[in-house]
């Protein structure tokens, strides 16, 4: 495996897809932020799998079926220990980020909320950490409350504790904001939401391949990540939370797996993970995510937050040379998220002609109408960085935003 | 794919740059709203009518150069046509946006519209282009098009 030293790193090569070339030219990624790309440790990992290890979890006693589970399980256990949670914490697999919010919200709607009790979240939240506790609001009567932000970008935390009180029962912050980049001050967040008694969940799709996570350290009850924006595959994605309170939560769905006993009377369900995880989960997905875990520690966390801090500032600085560019965003503690407007031009229309220089960024509201209203913007465009990314990427982004500019005087 | 510099005609960018007929309309039959909730882009499309007749025609809203030249360029075609005439052309803006190009289509009767004909080498921008003019036909060809706006 390549080495990241320096920020024109060669982990380029560990990435089969950005070898590829696109409208014959070699693709720069910069949409890391809706989803990475995957190294062929990974894809390896997927392969192996299935060409020999391929078997249901759980019920089989067959050779086959005792090794999956086996691996089923150990993935269990690397997420655990890679997001530094204890054995008071169970980790359940989702389909993603979105699943386990909505898990998360059934099970503790039903178990905390009575009308008139608050949820607070941000400004800055992706839709999935909107929409769930919007209509779990809906349901039980409880509230939702909005933690502002400056324009900079960042949570008025004077204003998060003037919001937050007794009838506070969940807080859920989004680490890392998918738009501006902001890490937001999580530790402070879920400490002052303990004091108060009320639950915290963090949204960590946007950090959990950026930044060294442990949970114990954050203070956090619920942590919740998407593998494939860490480099290992689509579909699935982690729920750790407190085993003690994940099983007084009622299930989420229901099925096979989740059961002790089943009559036409009465079902008894088993404690987590398994209440958690009806029918067959994404065996190979868990594997996929192991593969990209070990990745991502052999890289290392530290290394990987320093080499996007230095594109980052380098992109930022860069970036302003181009006419008319603003950046939407200026937290002082940022991961490599770089959102802009260009004067006169529309976001799709900067991505359309970015494109043909086989350069992938992402436009459009990013999931985050809210922050989008905020900042009086229909769109923003949005280059994100990750592991792979070299300066000359930014040189490339640059240049093309140049001749945008050119198109769009 | 081809080169997406081609998307941006001449015309379509002064269209983007100055839009025709931008702003409310003061007195409007009908207001109509255009929006991708996918992408963002809305408009809001004011509507005159004379009888059958479109009397003027406005728009406002936002949304990528092609969307935004897109309406501009139909609020400058339909003025003065008949609703069944606004209809038509419609429906050759739409084929051309949606088919390979082929003999029978008039450029005479497309105009200035052939500007969009790269468009349709770009799948995801079809919507772009087809957005205003889908909203519009959807009150042409509607009995009730003459209901007053609810404003
Ligand atoms: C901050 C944030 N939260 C949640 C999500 C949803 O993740 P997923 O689509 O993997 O469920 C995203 C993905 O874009 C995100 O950026």
């Amino acid at each position: 495996m390549a080495k990241l030293t320096d920020y024109n790193n060669n982990l380029q090569n560990d990435f089969p897809i950005l070898g590829k070339k696109i409208h014959g030219t070699p693709l720069i990624y910069l949409d890391n932020a809706a989803t990475t790309q995957k190294p062929q440790c990974v894809i390896d990992a997927l392969v192996r799998f299935y060409s020999e290890e391929n078997s249901n979890v759980h019920r089989g006693l067959h050779y086959l079926s005792q090794v999956a589970t086996e691996h089923y399980e150990a993935a269990r256990k690397r997420v655990t220990s890679f997001l530094g949670a204890d054995d008071t914490y169970s980790t359940i697999f989702t389909s993603g980020v979105t699943e386990a919010i909505n898990l998360a919200a059934h099970g503790l709607g039903t178990l905390l909320l009575k009308p008139k009790d608050e949820i607070l979240i941000t400004q800055m939240e992706h839709h999935s950490n909107i929409i769930p506790w919007q209509l779990l609001c809906e349901k039980t009567g409880a509230q939702l409350r909005i933690i502002p932000i400056s324009d900079a970008g960042e949570l008025l935390m004077e204003e998060f504790e003037r919001l937050l009180n007794a009838r506070t029962k969940i807080v859920a912050v989004t680490h890392v904001s998918n738009v501006l980049g902001t890490v937001n001050p999580i530790r402070e967040i879920c400490s002052k939401a303990k004091e108060q008694g009320a639950i915290s969940l963090i949204d960590g799709a946007q950090s959990a391949a950026h930044l060294n996570i442990n949970i114990q350290d954050i203070g956090a009850d619920f942590f919740v990540c998407s593998a494939h924006k860490m480099y290992g595959p689509t579909g699935i994605g982690v729920l750790c939370g407190p085993a003690e309170l994940l099983n007084r939560m009622s299930p989420y769905q229901s099925g096979s797996g989740m059961v002790e006993s089943v009559t036409f009377e009465k079902t008894s369900f088993r404690t987590v993970p398994d209440k958690f995880e009806a029918g067959t989960p994404h065996i190979a997905g868990a594997i996929g995510l192991t593969a990209a875990l070990d990745y991502l520690s052999d890289t290392g966390m530290d290394a990987i937050e320093s080499h996007e801090q230095q594109l980052l500032a380098y992109g930022t600085k860069v970036l302003t040379s181009v006419e008319g560019l603003r950046i939407i965003g200026n937290a002082k503690k940022k991961t490599g998220v770089l959102s802009f407007t260009l004067e006169n031009v529309h976001p799709h229309d900067i991505a359309q002609l970015l494109d043909n220089d086989g350069i992938a960024i992402r436009s459009g509201h990013h999931c985050a109408q809210p922050l989008m209203q905020f900042y009086h913007v229909p769109a923003t465009a949005r280059a994100s960085l990750g592991i792979y990314n070299s300066k000359q990427d930014i040189d490339s982004l640059v240049n093309a935003l140049h001749t945008v500019r050119e198109v769009f005087p | 794919m081809s080169n997406s510099h081609h998307l941006y005609e001449k015309i379509i960018l002064d269209h983007n740059r100055a839009p025709r007929n931008f702003g409310k309309l003061p007195s409007p039959d009908i207001i109509v709203e255009a929006s991708n909730p996918l992408c963002g882009d809305t408009f809001q499309i004011y509507l005159q009518l004379d009888g059958n007749v479109i009397q003027a025609l406005h728009f406002e809203g936002n949304g990528c150069a092609i969307s935004k030249a897109s309406a501009s360029l139909m609020t400058t075609l339909l003025k003065g046509k008949t609703k069944s005439e606004a209809q038509n052309l419609l429906e050759s803006f739409q084929t051309m946006l949606n088919s390979e190009p082929t003999e029978s289509m008039e450029e005479s009767e497309l105009g200035e519209l052939v500007a969009f004909s790269e468009v349709r080498k770009f799948p995801m921008r079809i919507k772009c282009a087809a957005l205003t003019w889908r909203a519009l036909d959807s009150v042409l060809s509607s009995d009730e098009s003459c209901t007053h706006p609810t404003k």
